[in-house]
């Protein structure tokens, strides 16, 4: 099976402060890549980096489209890296707040990513935003409220419908679970359990909860100081700790 | 007439006239494209169509005749002023009539008559870019312009229908410019939109506080915003004009007293007066 992403030697650092250093890794379609580590050790600098977000210093991000073709992203024109995080790729925040549009309905926010891409059918693209509010779990008849008027979970579960709505092959996470509790977090692990399952899709997840990535991730990243300390299966990588940062990472998770 | 002395023709200087003439052909070579120019201070405050008056004083010619509207009427305080302005600094005929006017400046209509290939028509616009209220982000509009990225316009206008049934936008309605270029067509009411539509006369945008013009060549395509099952519509209305009767044109809603009593008339005084000569002056019941 073919890669669907390929990250090779990428390197960032903000002035002398390397954020990044040499960061290797391949994705392949219907996988789910986990990159853990502590806070400053440049886990969100990557995947800002890979969404075209920031400038890389150096290093390649190729991509696979569906077509066979392949694509180094960093080096793509501004339009159709624009596209491609519209269409093919998708990024969700941390807080929903940045990720959706506040003074617009969810049916809109859902809207604005079909609109983006030409779609100019008022009933079908309401049609498509109802289809993905159920997927997501979101009750069909609030799609003309805001998303102030949503719980935390809900403006997440949004976000990801928002997303979906292009049926993109790639998304990336930055920390999807962070401020919600822990009810409301096990709701959303299930649902991108499930549509990871159902839709094929690959994720890229950036957290600091090993809870988060021994459910959902296959593969895991630790990264620590700007560069990868140890990769793997993610139940070999927490099962059996070689480093001795991940070893540290590893025991000091709370198991209830 | 001749022009007061101490003016130059047209009031700015020719160095400046100049300047405005290269912004002006550059618009017209990029339809609908926002061009800066180094507006000037003119002798009375923004607002008031310092845009529109440095683009007529930068084309008007001797030979030119002048025609002055503010929401469609001749007999506005601002149409007043500005046709009376450029008598002073330019010495050029004015007059009342779109068919007679060679270069015709407008405020918020486009004349009901239609307009003729020679003719160019200058627009005074408040604000030029269309995008301003969805981002008020000058360095991202510019993007989105040079991208083609025109999804947030449209994410309004889902909106509009949402939540009243239809694109309440009922003014300065966004078009399409030759495929390509999102515009602003300055405050005239969505009524007028069509009217842009592969027009023989060349069309100009004047913006002074913004500094920004911008044009629509003659013959090009402009196609105002709206979804497929949501079909771009203009104003109708089910009175007639009180003066001439017309049922075509724009009308404006006068209040008459206190009582709720009110007449509906033509916007466009012009075209009002000429059709009232033509005979069709008979009063209406509503």
């Amino acid at each position: 099976m073919e890669h669907l992403l390929k990250i090779n030697q990428l390197s960032k650092s903000y002035g002398g402060i390397s954020a990044c250093e040499d960061i290797y890794f391949d994705l392949y379609p219907g996988q789910v890549l986990g990159i853990v580590g502590e806070s400053g050790s440049g886990k969100s600098t990557l995947l800002n980096a890979i969404a075209g977000h920031l400038a890389v210093d150096s290093g390649e991000i190729i991509y696979l489209d569906p077509q066979g073709n392949t694509h180094i992203v960093n080096q793509l024109p501004e339009i159709k890296r624009r596209w491609l995080m519209r269409t093919e790729w998708g990024f969700v925040q941390q807080n929903p707040r940045n990720g959706l549009l506040m003074k617009v309905s969810a049916g809109g926010n859902i809207a604005s990513r079909l609109l983006d891409v030409g779609q100019r059918h008022y009933g079908q693209i309401r049609d498509t935003a109802t289809h993905w509010l159920e997927q997501v779990e979101i009750d069909p008849k609030r799609i003309d409220d805001l998303p102030g008027t949503f719980s935390g979970g809900m403006q997440q579960r949004l976000q990801l419908a928002r997303v979906l709505v292009t049926q993109p092959r790639l998304i990336l996470m930055d920390e999807p679970t962070g401020g919600l509790d822990v009810s409301v977090q096990a709701r959303l692990l299930d649902l991108l359990r499930s549509l990871v399952r159902n839709f094929h899709l690959s994720l890229i997840i950036v957290t600091h909860d090993i809870g988060v990535v021994r459910l959902l991730s296959h593969r895991l990243i630790v990264m620590q100081k700007g560069k990868v300390v140890e990769s793997g299966l993610t139940d070999q990588v927490l099962d059996d700790p070689q480093h001795p940062y991940t070893q540290l990472l590893v025991s000091a998770t709370l198991t209830p | 007439m001749s022009n007061e002395t101490g003016y130059n023709f047209g009031y700015l200087d020719e160095q400046t006239k100049r300047s405005i003439r290269r912004a002006i052909l550059k618009a017209i070579a990029i339809p609908g494209h926002q061009i800066p120019f180094s507006s000037r201070e003119m002798p009375m405050s923004y607002g008031w169509g310092t845009g529109g008056i440095q683009v007529t004083a930068s084309v008007i010619g001797q030979n030119d005749v002048l025609k002055v509207i503010d929401q469609g009427a001749d007999d506005t305080s601002n149409a007043v002023n500005i046709r009376r302005f450029f008598r002073k600094v330019c010495g050029v005929a004015t007059t009342e009539k779109t068919a007679q006017a060679t270069l015709i400046q407008t405020r918020h209509r486009i004349p009901e008559t239609p307009l003729k290939a020679g003719q160019t028509i200058v627009y005074q616009v408040p604000i030029p870019e269309p995008l301003q209220w969805l981002q008020p982000s000058t360095r991202e509009t510019k993007k989105m312009h040079a991208l083609e990225d025109y999804g947030a316009m449209y994410v309004k206008l889902y909106e509009d229908i949402t939540k009243y049934g239809h694109i309440a936008t009922s003014y300065d309605y966004p078009v399409m410019v030759h495929d390509r270029y999102l515009m602003s067509p300055s405050p005239i009411p969505r009524f007028d939109n069509p009217k842009m539509n592969m027009n023989p006369a060349l069309q100009l945008f004047g913006a002074g506080r913004e500094k920004r013009i911008y044009a629509v060549p003659p013959y090009t395509k402009v196609e105002s915003l709206d979804f497929a099952d949501y079909p771009f519509t203009v104003e109708r209305w089910d009175k007639a004009c009180e003066f001439c009767g017309s049922r075509t044109s724009y009308l404006d809603e006068v209040v008459l007293d206190d009582a709720g009593k009110r007449m509906w008339i033509c916007s466009d005084t012009d075209y009002c007066r000429e059709s009232q000569e033509a005979g069709n002056g008979t009063f209406v019941e509503n």
